[in-house]
């Protein structure tokens, strides 16, 4: 039998000589078909929406900063940015794994369902808004507004958090390590149990980090505007 | 929505630079930003006793030479003019206020886009590329400048509602975002003496910013107190002859990045217009946050 090399299963694109399209477009509809599970973007030089929209089990490697939305509606993907990352990073990420090893600029994991978004550095403001369903673990601090009216999922944040964190909560709940600014509407710190702190440290250990559990405090919505009350007199 | 950049070298050896450096910041904001482009260079001031006026004709063809006659007829002072097409620096040793008004008696198809000592203001409908090489913007040499692309939301698309916007001496601003109160701060400033050119927001928060000056404020001083009287959405990249400052509004709605190393401090929109820029890899990068002032000094 002849001598075969091992089929390839990685792929580089390069964004100074290649185009963003041809990337996606790869990503899209042609690295799964080629066998490719690795792919690795050098100079992102602060491009939008890189690897954005995709659903395969791929894993891609981009090294350098990104501009908004990246991995925007992840499935499946492992994503991770070797640099910062601009605005709505992960946004609406329906499963998967994005991971920016820099900062994050607003809105990251915006209205994520599902997945895990790792930030090693700080969240700018309404990092978490809208949140569906995904954890987001934050190793540094966010800004302003963060998990704002969060419906479910998880957000970690290891630092402090800015104003108004958590404000018109729903479902979702917020473990925060450092110092709180304020608390938005409706939202009230409450008792860590041994069901958070096991919670927490499973999300520290997906995220590679060894916080002590035990030093989070949990959020959560005290649930007084989930029915509208005539006599409030639109006083929330 | 807008691009911003902004450059201050820290360095004398890399004034020379300060244009090439600048001109792929500026095209790298033309998405956000491709109508209008402007840029406000802070360069050797002229000397002590003596204004220049950056001039812009538009569409009008402005025999310069000729004018600099009438200026010189009018107003028994020194008065040079350099010029480049509808583009023209007119440097007096009269009161620049007494130029400016004769100007706009007597030359109406020319304005007057900023007086000082050390500005150079240039300013133009067009894609943000074009625009450069039409103002030959990578010859530009200086200490700092502030710059923008714009993307026209709330009022026309003119040479005159393009940015940076000016008022005073070598003060100028340039604004990605809206503001929500302009027409309140206008009314406001203008029983003050302060007149306006355009309906633009922007204008009225460069003329609040600059009367506050007047009033003695220092720049961070006037910006604390914009906090409170100027309603919207922004980010402000500001210019003095001696001072570059950029400050986001309380829900940094608009974006900024900053990198910084030892000869330069760049700002920009977003990363994108920065990533070209020498050592970049090295520059210490950074978001202004919300209502904090960030300011250099050449």
């Amino acid at each position: 039998m002849a001598n075969l090399k091992p089929l390839p299963t990685a792929r580089e694109f390069d964004l100074s000589r290649d185009s963003l399209r041809q990337l996606n477009l790869y990503l899209h509809k042609h690295a799964v078909d080629e066998g490719i599970s690795q792919i690795r973007v050098q100079n992102p030089d602060g491009a939008h929406s890189i690897a954005c929209g995709l659903d395969a089990e791929l894993d891609v490697q981009i090294h350098g900063h990104v501009g908004y939305y990246v991995a925007g509606m992840n499935q499946l993907a492992s994503v991770t940015v070797h640099g910062n990352a601009g605005p709505g990073a992960a946004e609406n990420m329906m499963s998967g794994r994005v991971h920016v090893k820099g900062f994050a600029s607003t809105s990251a994991g915006a209205s994520a369902h599902a997945g895990l978004l790792i930030i090693d550095g700080d969240a700018s403001l309404r990092c978490g808004i809208s949140l569906k369903g995904a954890d987001i673990v934050v190793g540094g601090s966010v800004g302003s507004f963060s998990a704002f009216m969060a419906q479910a999922g998880r957000l970690v944040i290891c630092g402090d958090a800015e104003d108004a964190l958590g404000d018109s909560l729903y479902e979702a709940v917020i473990y925060v390590r450092g110092q709180v600014r304020s608390l938005g509407a409706d939202a009230r710190f409450e008792p860590m149990t041994d069901t958070d702190r096991a919670a927490v440290k499973g999300l520290l250990n997906l995220a590679g980090r060894s916080e002590d559990p035990g030093t989070f405090k949990r959020v959560a919505s005290a649930k007084s505007l989930y029915h509208w009350h005539a006599d409030a007199n639109q006083e929330y | 929505m807008c691009g911003i950049v902004g450059l201050l070298v820290k360095k004398p050896s890399l004034r020379h630079r300060l244009g090439a450096l600048m001109v792929p910041m500026l095209t790298g904001m033309t998405e956000r930003g491709p109508d209008s482009a402007g840029l406000a260079v802070y360069t050797t001031p002229v000397s002590e006793g003596r204004r220049k006026l950056s001039l812009y004709s538009g569409e009008h063809a402005v025999d310069w030479s000729e004018l600099l006659g009438a200026v010189r007829h009018a107003i028994a002072e020194m008065h040079e003019i350099e010029a480049h097409g509808n583009q023209a620096v007119l440097t007096t040793a009269a009161d620049a206020d007494q130029v400016v008004a004769w100007l706009k008696r007597h030359a109406p198809e020319v304005a007057v886009l900023s007086v000082g000592q050390s500005i150079d203001l240039y300013k133009d409908v067009g894609a943000p590329a074009d625009i450069a090489r039409r103002y030959r913007f990578g010859e530009l040499q200086g200490t700092h400048l502030v710059g923008h692309t714009r993307m026209a939301t709330e009022s026309a698309v003119t040479p005159a509602h393009a940015h940076p916007f000016t008022a005073g001496r070598d003060f100028c601003l340039v604004h990605n975002g809206s503001l929500s109160n302009p027409h309140l701060v206008r009314k406001h400033l203008e029983p003050l003496g302060i007149e306006f050119e355009t309906d633009n927001d922007t204008e009225a928060a460069c003329r609040f910013f600059e009367w506050r000056l007047r009033e003695g404020d220092d720049l961070e001083q006037a910006v604390e107190r914009g906090f409170s009287q100027l309603d919207g959405f922004f980010t402000f990249l500001m210019g003095t002859d001696q001072e570059l400052l950029i400050v986001r509004d309380a829900f940094a709605c608009k974006p900024a990045v900053v990198a910084e190393t030892d000869d330069y401090v760049a700002i920009a929109s977003e990363f994108r217009s920065l990533a070209h820029l020498p050592d970049i890899g090295h520059a210490s990068l950074f978001e202004p946050k919300p209502e904090e002032i960030y300011s250099w000094r050449i």
